[in-house]
């Protein structure tokens, strides 16, 4: 009887426990401690899911170099990413789009920084025997104005169709560099690259498209007028379909924020940990591309 | 055809549709422990997932968030469980509605239970990404599950118990905690066992409180407020479910798909463990209280 | 001495105490619901209070579409009629066998049963959803290809994979009410010479048949409410549902797909949220007929003793 009791008090200080650690954690939120020259603080990151291995990975490297910084990276979407950080609720907010392409964020109360290129290729079940496309094409068999594989030189296979989320930045990207206003036929859309990968790997006629890094010996990438898929196309903006990863502070950002920010573009990332993971280095582009998706030479 | 061969041929059918079922549920689970079984090794168990691509991490994150979780929840749930069968009168207006709202809640789906976390508790409450915002999200995910089974196995209980307690004098509380939570304790041990498994199979809820990251931990550090100790409940953590979740959907390599499928494997030996343990206690439990 | 006779005795306020804490316990549960609800309301109303979509449009059109910010055009129509077709369909596939097993498992071999048969069920409830729904898009869904013809992709294919996810849940509740029925009926019944089918049919599914709809409401809500697994196999397409095998959207796998890329307080956002309020609705009214059905069979029970 006495063990029962004893057991139910330690739940209840164990609760209690947890309570009292609860309200003290609200003062440990993100401030930073800026006295003394070594660097101390917590930044959080959410946001884009397709840039987030490479800041998980750089903010590792990161926190070794300063032990008394937390860097923390999450998920949680572009729009997620982009929301919180115009907010003020999160330091740095990942996103895939430019701020000004979404409708909603408050603009002028963070400050960008690209800090990778993200190259994107359409793919498809080698089963379709489809190896490259023309641009126009392309266009037509996700407005729904070709269905069939035969039509554009392939097998005799309905086309199925796997389009990204409405308002992903993958999807985004899609739109402006292939559609270009053209309108998307009602389809199938998945959210994340693994599914798609899977999708498209499995089905035979089914056609998607993908970032670079997650091209797999059992998908087909296409070549688009003769171009081929490669990071080298994307550097002089031969293979048209690629996009900016985007890291969001708040204007007045704090110290660790901007010093991550810093070594987000040091060679050490840049040089090696963005090839490493499969993305394009910021600083090997020949062209500059703005949110309205114009393209200047650098 | 007389009764006994109706009898004859439906135990029949009975037992067969029984074997059958169970025989596709085992070579599912086989399915899943033999795609996967290659890939487990003490290495895989032992290391961090950023070194070795191991679990080690994930594993302890899991067990400390299912135990957090079940600490809150469990006496809250036990008592609006009470409340409900033992003290409400259940045809009441109060009980009906009380009911009703927990049954709604236990609709829910787990994303929205994971974004209202995340606004209110990550961002309002500035609990950040760490494992009490995950533990309290699981809490609402569970509170409606856990209540609702303890509920029903204290209505197994029969109302001459608490009777007879009352007619001998004895308070209505003493008959409670020394009468009847000990006849109901296998109902509810089972209800807290299923409750279990759900939260250590959640992803969705997870990946918006818990977060997706698991900061490298200091196995030798017990001090609960240093931030690489596994005890800091104000730390990150993903868990098994969330890191199969993140490396099927956005991971690179060669290694995801074996990283899952080896997760996948000590999740499912783990939730066996959870209830093999939890039988073996509510037979114990129900030979003590001579049923 | 006197003192003692006007204070209550220990019992006494053991009781007030327990008392207090239960209560305590249950505010604690029906505040924390009636925060999320109103969180719910608060968000999933803006849509028609702030971006003044009509409800009617909202509630019949079936087309799901954000961009064109002048001229939306949303409809939760088909959502609404995938979700409840998905859900029925799992529970029509899984409620004869679920009750076959629990059957099983509490009267026919309640040792087999107690040690193999729920152990195992109770082990597909720890499967995170995920994986079900790799599963399903590895191996079911190549075969519903091969046996059907077009993608696999569609209502069908959740509804299986949500099958065998709710099994475990409605399985352990129906062995819960089964377990419920006194004994002594039992004996009674066989006793008078019934077979062990009569005693099945006439005493224990009888007398369980509220607490199993319990049951079955449970899986209902399960179903309901997932997700990632359903999102992977149902072939994402806002539209209606018109055969088993049409690729479709439920309003939970729309909700999850899309929340990600939304930004808080747009219409793109507000408008999944909507979808969560209408899923908080359709389950009240699930839950009001199941509660319907229960109360006339308990009255109708009553009026027959």
């Amino acid at each position: 009887m006495m063990g029962k009791r004893s057991a139910f008090l330690t739940g209840l200080t164990v609760i209690a426990a947890a309570v009292t650690l609860t309200a003290c954690g609200g003062q440990s939120g993100s401030k930073t401690a800026t006295s003394g020259k070594a660097l101390s603080g917590k930044v959080t990151a959410v946001g884009s899911t397709a840039l987030q291995p490479l800041v998980e990975q750089a903010a590792k490297d990161f926190q070794a170099k300063n032990p008394n910084v937390t860097v923390n990276v999450q998920g949680g979407g572009s729009g997620t990413g982009l929301s919180q950080v115009a907010q003020g609720a999160v330091d740095i907010g990942n996103s895939d789009i430019f701020a000004e392409s979404k409708p909603g964020v408050a603009t002028d109360k963070i400050t960008e920084h690209k800090v990778a290129v993200i190259g994107f290729a359409p793919v498809v079940n080698p089963d379709t025997k489809v190896k490259k496309l023309t641009m126009v094409q392309l266009q037509n068999i996700f407005a729904g104005k070709v269905t069939n594989w035969k039509q554009v030189g392939g097998k005799n296979e309905k086309i199925v169709l796997v389009n990204r989320a409405t308002g992903s930045g993958t999807r985004a990207t899609f739109d402006d560099n292939v559609m270009k206003g053209k309108k998307s036929v009602k389809s199938q859309e998945q959210d994340s690259s693994g599914a798609v990968q899977k999708i498209v790997g499995s089905t035979p006629g089914a056609i998607s498209y993908l970032a670079f890094s997650y091209l797999t010996k059992n998908l087909q990438a296409v070549a688009i007028d003769g171009v081929t898929p490669t990071t080298a196309n994307v550097l002089n903006n031969k293979w048209k379909i690629w996009s900016y990863e985007h890291m969001y502070t708040q204007k007045k950002a704090n110290k660790v924020a901007t010093a991550f920010i810093k070594f987000m573009n040091s060679d050490h990332v840049q040089g090696e940990l963005v090839k490493k993971l499969g993305y394009i280095s910021i600083k090997d582009m020949q062209v500059v591309k703005d949110a309205k998706g114009n393209v200047t030479n650098k | 055809m007389n009764r006994y061969r109706v009898n004859q041929i439906m135990t029949g059918v009975l037992n067969g549709v029984t074997f059958l079922v169970v025989l596709f549920i085992a070579s599912f689970i086989l399915y899943l422990l033999a795609s996967g079984m290659t890939a487990v090794n003490w290495h895989f168990l032992t290391t961090s997932s950023e070194v070795g691509l191991g679990i080690r991490d994930q594993l302890f994150n899991s067990l400390y968030l299912l135990l957090l979780t079940q600490l809150i929840s469990l006496p809250i749930a036990l008592g609006a469980a009470m409340a409900l069968t033992l003290y409400a009168d259940s045809r009441s207006k109060l009980a009906s509605f009380a009911q009703g709202l927990i049954q709604i809640l236990s609709s829910l789906p787990s994303i929205i239970v994971g974004l209202f976390g995340f606004l209110i508790l990550v961002l309002k409450f500035n609990l950040g990404f760490s494992i009490i915002s995950g533990a309290l999200a699981l809490t609402f995910f569970n509170l409606p599950i856990l209540t609702q089974s303890i509920a029903v196995s204290l209505q197994g209980v029969p109302d001459e118990v608490m009777q007879s307690g009352l007619a001998l004098g004895i308070s209505k509380w003493h008959t409670i905690t020394k009468v009847i939570l000990p006849e109901a304790m296998p109902g509810i041990w089972s209800g807290i066992v299923i409750s279990a498994g759900r939260v250590f199979g959640e992803a969705a809820t997870l990946i918006y409180t818990a977060g997706q990251s698991a900061p490298t931990l200091d196995y030798t550090n017990w001090n609960p407020f240093n931030p690489a100790s596994p005890l800091n409940i104000f730390r990150p953590a993903e868990t098994l479910a969330v890191h199969i979740w993140k490396v099927n959907t956005e991971s690179l390599g060669q290694d995801a798909a074996t990283v899952s499928r080896g997760t996948i494997v000590i999740l499912i030996l783990v939730v066996l463990l959870f209830n093999l343990v939890a039988r073996y206690f509510s037979t114990t439990m129900r030979k003590k209280v001579g049923r | 001495m006197n003192k003692q006779l006007f204070n209550s005795s220990k019992e006494i306020r053991q009781d007030k105490l327990g008392r207090l804490l239960v209560y305590s316990a249950l505010t604690v549960v029906l505040v924390l619901a009636c925060a999320m609800l109103y969180f719910i309301f608060s968000k999933g109303i803006a849509t028609f209070t702030q971006d003044h979509i009509n409800f009617w449009d909202f509630l019949t059109r079936s087309n799901w579409n954000t961009d064109n910010l002048q001229k939306p055009d949303l409809g939760a129509w088909a959502l609404m009629v995938t979700s409840a077709e998905t859900t029925l369909l799992a529970v029509l596939v899984t409620t004869p066998l679920a009750l076959v097993i629990a059957i099983y498992i509490v009267v026919m071999s309640p040792k087999i049963g107690g040690r193999i048969v729920q152990p195992l069920t109770e082990l597909l409830l720890g499967i995170p959803s995920v994986v079900y729904g790799f599963v399903g898009l590895t191996v079911l869904i190549p075969v519903l290809r091969r046996w059907a013809g077009g993608t696999g992709f569609g209502v069908l294919a959740a509804a299986l994979v949500l099958a065998l996810m709710i099994l475990p849940t409605i399985t352990s509740l129906a062995v819960e009410a089964l377990n419920g029925v006194p004994q002594s009926y039992q004996t009674f019944a066989y006793s008078l010479g019934c077979t062990k089918w009569q005693v099945i049919v006439h005493v224990l599914l009888k007398i369980s048949a509220p607490n199993l709809l319990v049951a079955v409401i449970f899986g209902v809500a399960r179903a309901f409410g997932e997700a990632l697994a359903v999102q992977m196999v149902i072939g994402n397409t806002v539209q209606l549902p018109l055969g088993l095998f049409t690729p479709a959207a439920t309003l939970t796998s729309k909700l999850t797909t899309d929340m990600g890329n939304t930004i808080d307080g747009t219409l793109a956002s507000n408008a999944l949220w909507s979808l969560a309020l209408l899923l908080l609705v359709m389950s009240l009214i699930f839950n009001l007929l199941a509660k319907l059905v229960l109360r006339r069979s308990q009255s109708r029970e009553s009026i027959s003793r």
